[in-house]
């Protein structure tokens, strides 16, 4: 039984995985990830892949509304700003893949921070309110802009290749898009053991206070609407490579309430819980889809019904999160991991 | 386990006496509300000078007007930089008045609650990290070192208040004592050049503020760090400061070392009926 945790020099005490059970625990875990797509069928690569991409996303949004405590309603449009731009200078200028995303990332880490301005003024709800119009102008100018987005009609994006290979299945696809939440994992985890993660929290903290302190608001809001878009953008510009074709539907306000519904579900504040919400928010609606599809051979009537139920436990689910645990799926991880620390001695 | 001050706390190289601050007819006013009114006044290094006055008095609204979070209608604020320059702060951003030095504590606990007090302190010495921002990214190189290297020095504040038990605790689950001495502590992880601490000890039992003033007295002894303070309690302001300012509805009433104000007939007129008894115990 552990009592605490001590360490006898300020490196390893400041390290990320400080114990050895935190070290196997991660082990595992990519062990687990490395061997995933050698065992799963094609569908339940499909669902790591779409994790893979909501991670990424989510954890944009968590760096803004989690850590930085600004909430936005603009998530969908901001993926929209980086699917348009990855697909249209993959589809329209031959970039590869990598150069696209890449420009994509900061195309939206731009439009981002632009429509980051009125954060300086703007707080809560209003602020929730004024991304809600990024959002709506941002899919205005997608769809009417029609010589260069095409308007309303779909893109379609040509499947991406590196080394001269081609990315057109799931499994290979599953190694890109994973590296990459990788990195959108590390780099995120490493922001916040620095003054620029801290400058975030203290914002959300106490403002006033953060400011006294020496931060400078508006630069820290800025950056934290630039480093989170930038995410949000790759998460766009993963799903226009990944489905080979871009249509604004899938940018809409819907989007921005799921990925809301994903970080607060998953953890606010938090990479890990980032990642059980897109993969909870994700596995949920298969589930039930799958269920409903079991049930139909039984009760025939279901099929009707399912996607109304489908809305109905989807909505149950995130109120019964916000009453019952409002810090998320990452509070129950980490309830489970100190019961385990400290067990058999609970107390 | 106690060991040495191994970093300078005190970011001011002028020297004890120098003229560090001065706040010229400072006039503020809330609507029909005089917060301040005509308010003059000099600090000098390594001094300490109590702010005291009743309630509403203006003396959190003057600490707000160093730090730039209110704005006067009147008057002017200098800073006087150990480069010589002398920096007008009067209508200067908080952030921007921070970097040059002034700290501070709030009346009503500002922390950043659901940090650690670890990282509350780290937060603090937010002005002096320089890493850029790629850097910091993948937490290599010049980043890795500089939050090391911040964190030694956020250990010897640690020590200094004792509050080493508490250092991973979340600042929002600590007893309302703790939390004023993590406030001072972040305070003091700016290493600040002038410390303006508003009621550091209300609320707190007789041996919290006994600790909290001799921290105080360490800040000002050992690292010759000129504080501002705003206190009630007229034992510990007598005892530990050099000199006081008496503000009442917004003016100042009176001004001097303790025991020119203990004989100062308006202030003991301003202060009768209210702590009297305090006031003129010697
Ligand atoms: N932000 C504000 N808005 C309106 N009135 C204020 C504000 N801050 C202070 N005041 C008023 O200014 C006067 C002085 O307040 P304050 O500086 O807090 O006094 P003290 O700290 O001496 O108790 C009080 O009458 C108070 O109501
Ligand atoms: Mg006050």
């Amino acid at each position: 039984m552990q009592s605490g945790i001590f360490h006898s020099t300020y490196q390893a005490d400041m390290a990320l995985r400080r114990t050895h059970a935190e070290k196997i625990r991660m082990v595992l875990f990519l062990l687990f990830m490395a061997a995933f797509p050698f065992v799963a069928d094609r569908y339940y690569l499909t669902l790591a892949n779409q994790v893979g991409i909501a991670t990424i996303g989510a954890i944009g949004l968590n760096i803004l509304t989690g850590y930085t405590g600004q909430i936005s309603l603009g998530q969908g449009g901001f993926m929209a700003v980086g699917a348009y731009t990855a697909g249209l200078l993959t589809a329209r200028l031959g970039m590869p893949w990598y150069v696209s995303t890449l420009a994509a990332c900061l195309a939206t880490a731009a439009i981002g921070a632009l429509f980051g301005i009125p954060s300086l003024r703007l707080k809560g709800l209003y602020l929730a309110i004024a991304t809600l119009a990024a959002q709506e102008i941002i899919l205005w100018v997608v769809t009417h802009w029609k010589t260069l987005t095409g308007g309303v009609d779909a893109l379609v994006v040509p499947n991406p290749t590196l080394f001269g290979l081609q990315i057109n299945t799931d499994f290979r696809f599953y190694w890109v898009i994973w590296l990459l939440a990788g990195v959108s994992a590390l780099t995120t985890v490493n922001l916040f053991r620095t003054h620029y993660g801290r400058a975030f929290i203290a914002i959300r903290d106490q403002d006033i206070a953060a400011e006294v302190m020496g931060i400078n608001l508006f630069r820290y809001k800025l950056l934290a609407f630039a480093i989170s878009s930038f995410w949000v953008g790759m998460a766009g510009a993963l799903t226009a490579h990944y489905r080979n074709i871009v249509t604004w539907e899938r940018f809409t306000v819907d989007i921005s309430v799921l990925y809301l519904a994903m970080v607060i579900i998953g953890g606010l504040g938090s990479v890990s819980g980032s990642f059980f919400g897109a993969a909870f928010m994700t596995l949920l609606p298969a589930f039930l889809t799958n269920l409903g599809r079991a049930l139909k051979s039984t009760f025939p009537f279901v099929d009707t019904i399912i996607p109304f139920v489908q809305q109905a436990v989807f909505g149950l689910v995130i109120i019964l999160f916000l009453i019952f645990e409002p810090e998320g799926l990452r509070k129950i991880w980490k309830d489970i991991k100190d019961y385990f620390r400290l067990w058999p001695f609970s107390y | 386990m106690l060991r040495g001050f191994t970093h300078q706390l005190n970011s001011s190289t002028l020297n004890p006496g120098d003229l560090q601050l001065s706040v010229e007819h400072l006039t503020l006013s809330f609507g029909g509300v005089m917060a301040l009114l005509n308010i003059s006044l000099e600090l000098y290094q390594s001094e300490i000078l109590a702010i005291i006055g009743p309630n509403g008095a203006g003396k959190t609204s003057l600490l707000n007007c160093i730090s730039g979070l209110y704005h006067p209608q009147e008057g002017h604020i200098y800073y006087h930089a150990d480069d010589g320059k002398q920096h007008e702060i009067t209508t200067l951003r908080p952030y921007h008045i921070a970097k040059l030095g002034i700290a501070r504590s709030f009346q009503n606990i500002e922390l950043f609650r659901h940090m650690s007090v670890l990282n509350n302190l780290m937060a603090g010495a937010h002005i002096h990290m320089r890493s850029d921002l790629f850097s910091s990214l993948i937490y290599w190189g010049k980043a890795q070192r500089e939050q090391i290297e911040f964190r030694c020095f956020v250990e010897d504040i640690i020590d200094l208040l004792e509050i080493e038990s508490i250092r991973e605790k979340q600042v929002g689950e600590l007893a309302y004592g703790l939390q004023k001495r993590v406030e001072l502590g972040r305070a003091l992880a700016m290493k600040p050049a002038i410390l303006l601490l508003d009621e550091p000890m209300a609320g707190m039992n007789t041996e919290e503020k006994e600790d909290m003033a001799r921290f105080i007295l360490d800040v000002n002894e050992e690292h010759g760090v000129t504080i501002v303070l705003i206190e009630h309690d007229m034992g510990v302001v007598m005892d530990i400061s050099d000199r006081i300012v008496v503000l009442n509805f917004g003016q100042k009433i009176g001004e001097g070392t303790p025991d020119e104000v203990r004989q100062n007939p308006q202030v003991i007129q301003a202060y009768l009926g209210e702590d009297q008894r305090a006031f003129t115990r010697k």
